[in-house]
């Protein structure tokens, strides 16, 4: 850094205007007589009768009426006129409203514009569209131009301040309602063509009237800010819908949330593999048995067996020589002790054989059925198969202790990928209605051409 | 630097050129345009009621730009259909001067920029919005041209300004925040570009500035 040089060079400081600039007192409309007032001092080049809505020449000692009153409405607009604020470090005045108009499909949208005021620092405006608001000033710099292609559609983008803005529309605007004071001139009627790009929560928007182009950017604010800094009784009026630069609620969530996922679903594989590790396998039962199906009572008991450790998963495993043909097992592991039950049933069958395509076979000879959570203690098992008649078969039951369980890894599974799932679909309902307002809606129906 | 007090030629009071480049300035009494020459100093006009303007800046007003305190010396208001705008001559402590334009409160700090003195410009008739320039490292484009006239003319300024009437003024933007003005004051054929940087008020560390009823600073 250089070193500030303080000192500054050797001219007389002399104030060629003394005193304090006093605010103008004892102006009249001269078109309805009604008192006004001038809050911007000189700065002000129009200002209109808050009785009548002639459009007056601020800078005309006698306030020469400019445009007579043309107004069809009065609007009370939401941050009176002479309502003080401290906004981004400086204290500003609400000045001047005016509504803007647009006629899209015969349909009328307005917005206000409120110009805010500082005899230092200068001007500034608020916007509100629908309980929705931006922050705007005057660009001083110029977008670069650039363009983006979505299958056959081309949008513009500007790029400013190193964001990327997307074309979002382009209308008419016309001024419906004018209310305050100006720097500028303005009348009923006039009329620019207003192009906003979009970069949530920025809004750039291009203002032309004849070959003079003025950038302005607008930030997304909450009306309660805006509510708390102009000290406005009540809350600010709710938000209808979505707003072209309305940041997306679930914006990073979504991301945020798979991010998540992926650390749990790594833990929960960790935490799998840990449990493989510490898990016993041990075998505590195995028999063979044969089947024929006579028509005669088939249940039988196994001796009794131990299940020892904590409360934790059984594996049961049937291992037939089933050849082209099925069986079905009613089992149910019941404890000596309690006599509790836990009943269920496997088939078995496996099918193989040659056609036109080749080899084929379905099913297997194999089948396994894990039970969770048997408490430990002295066990046996009640075994009843069925098989066609006169079909028999060669099994053998095995049964292993405190082995991991599969289905609780893929529920929480589930569990981890449906709340981003969800969040991703949330925002883009919220993009889908963002840019339905635009002049490029998403296209949802293939062939569909709404342009 | 060399302080020159001369007296008024139409009044006698004493009048500093306390800026070396001082051309001009204005006898504070009788409120004498007065031109500098080699030995003396000539009458050339008499300033007018100043506008009722509302800029926070006066003569006298101190801030810093770039590490550098400058003080306000001089200015010229301006006036077009839409408005108006001071451009205020500012003396630095290192000798230089340069502009600081006060247009609706936005403030921008200018300087001479010779570099553009090979390249041609338009005639300010035919320049329009658009037009693009390489200065430096930069592309300026024309975003607005002005048809203004000069409404009055304070303090010290570092050339003869005093019988202007009217005058186009283009100004010129970058996608660098940086800000162009050709100058036609004195006719096409001699076009001066100004460059500098718009700036926030907070920025400049103002002092001595005015003071408006109902507000604090």
């Amino acid at each position: 850094m250089d070193q500030v040089s303080t000192a500054p060079p050797n001219i007389p400081r002399k104030n060629s205007r003394p005193g304090v600039v006093p605010k103008a007192v004892g102006l009249n409309c001269p078109g309805c007589g009604a008192p006004m007032a001038l809050r911007t001092f000189s700065n002000a080049v129009n200002v209109s009768c808050p009785n009548c809505g002639a459009i007056l020449d601020a800078t005309d000692p006698k306030f020469k009426i400019l445009q007579e009153a043309q107004r069809q409405y009065k609007i009370t607009p939401l941050l009176p006129l002479g309502t003080r604020g401290k906004w981004k470090g400086v204290t500003y005045e609400v000045v001047g409203f005016q509504e803007r108009t647009i006629t899209s499909d015969g349909v009328d949208y307005h917005w206000g514009e409120y110009l805010l005021f500082n005899p230092y620092a200068g001007y500034r405006y608020l916007t509100e569209y629908q309980g929705h608001w931006n922050d705007v000033t005057v660009c001083r710099a110029l977008p670069q131009q650039g363009k983006a292609t979505y299958g056959t559609r081309s949008k513009d983008r500007l790029i400013m301040n190193g964001r990327t803005f997307t074309q979002f529309q382009t209308a008419n605007a016309r001024t419906t309602f004018i209310l305050g004071e100006f720097p500028w001139q303005v009348r009923m009627g006039d009329k620019v063509e207003d192009c906003d790009y979009v970069s949530p929560p920025f809004m750039l928007s291009v203002e032309s009237t004849g070959d003079e182009a003025t950038y302005s950017l607008g930030e997304y604010t909450p009306g309660k800010d805006i509510w708390a800094a102009f000290g406005r009784p009540g809350s600010a009026p709710r938000a209808e819908g979505v707003f072209a630069n309305q940041p997306n609620p679930y914006g990073d969530k979504p991301k945020d949330f798979w991010n998540l996922g992926g650390y749990f679903v790594s833990a929960l594989v960790v935490l799998f593999v840990l449990s493989w590790i510490v898990s016993q396998h041990k075998d505590v039962f195995q028999e063979n048995y044969s089947y024929r199906q006579t028509g005669q009572e088939a249940s039988f008991v196994t001796p009794i067996f131990e299940l020892g450790g904590h409360t934790s998963d059984v594996d049961l495993t049937i291992n037939t020589g089933l050849d082209n043909d099925w069986a079905y097992f009613n089992l149910a592991l019941i404890n000596e002790q309690t006599g509790e039950a836990y009943d269920f049933g496997r088939e078995v069958s496996y099918y193989h054989g040659y056609d036109s395509d080749g080899s084929w076979s379905e099913g297997g000879r194999k089948d396994t059925a894990t039970l969770g959570s048997i408490p430990p203690g002295r066990y046996y098992l009640r075994v009843e198969p069925e098989m066609d008649p006169g079909h028999g078969v060669n099994y053998t039951l095995s049964i292993e202790r405190d082995v991991p369980m599969f289905s609780w890894l893929w529920l929480a599974l589930a569990a981890l990928v449906v709340p981003p799932f969800f969040l991703t679909a949330r925002g883009w309902a919220f993009e889908y209605k963002r840019w339905q307002e635009s002049d490029f809606p998403i296209v949802t129906q293939s062939g569909g051409d709404d342009d | 630097m060399a302080k020159i007090t001369v007296n008024c030629p139409n009044c006698g009071a004493p009048v500093e050129f306390s800026w070396a480049s001082s051309v001009q300035s204005t006898c504070t009494y009788c409120n004498s345009i007065l031109v500098r020459t080699d030995v003396d100093v000539t009458k050339v006009g008499e300033v007018g009621d100043l506008p009722n303007d509302a800029s926070p800046i006066q003569m006298g007003t101190e801030g810093i730009y770039k590490n550098l305190a400058f003080v306000v010396a001089g200015r010229i208001i301006y006036e077009y259909e839409n408005g108006g705008w001071n451009e205020w001559h500012i003396v630095f402590n290192d000798g230089t001067s340069g502009w600081m334009s006060d247009a609706q409160l936005e403030y921008v700090i200018s300087s001479e920029y010779k570099g553009a003195s090979g390249e041609s410009i338009p005639p300010g008739h035919s320049i329009q919005v658009g037009k693009q320039f390489h200065w430096g490292d930069q592309t300026y484009q024309v975003t607005s041209v002005t048809q203004a006239h000069y409404k009055g003319v304070e303090g010290q300024l570092p050339f003869q300004f005093w019988d202007a009437d009217d005058c186009i003024f283009a100004d010129l933007r970058t996608t660098q925040g940086r800000f162009g003005t050709i100058d036609y004051s004195d006719g096409d054929v001699k076009p001066v570009v100004y460059i500098g940087d718009a700036v926030d008020y907070n920025n400049l560390k103002l002092k001595n500035v005015r003071e408006f009823e109902g507000w604090t600073r």
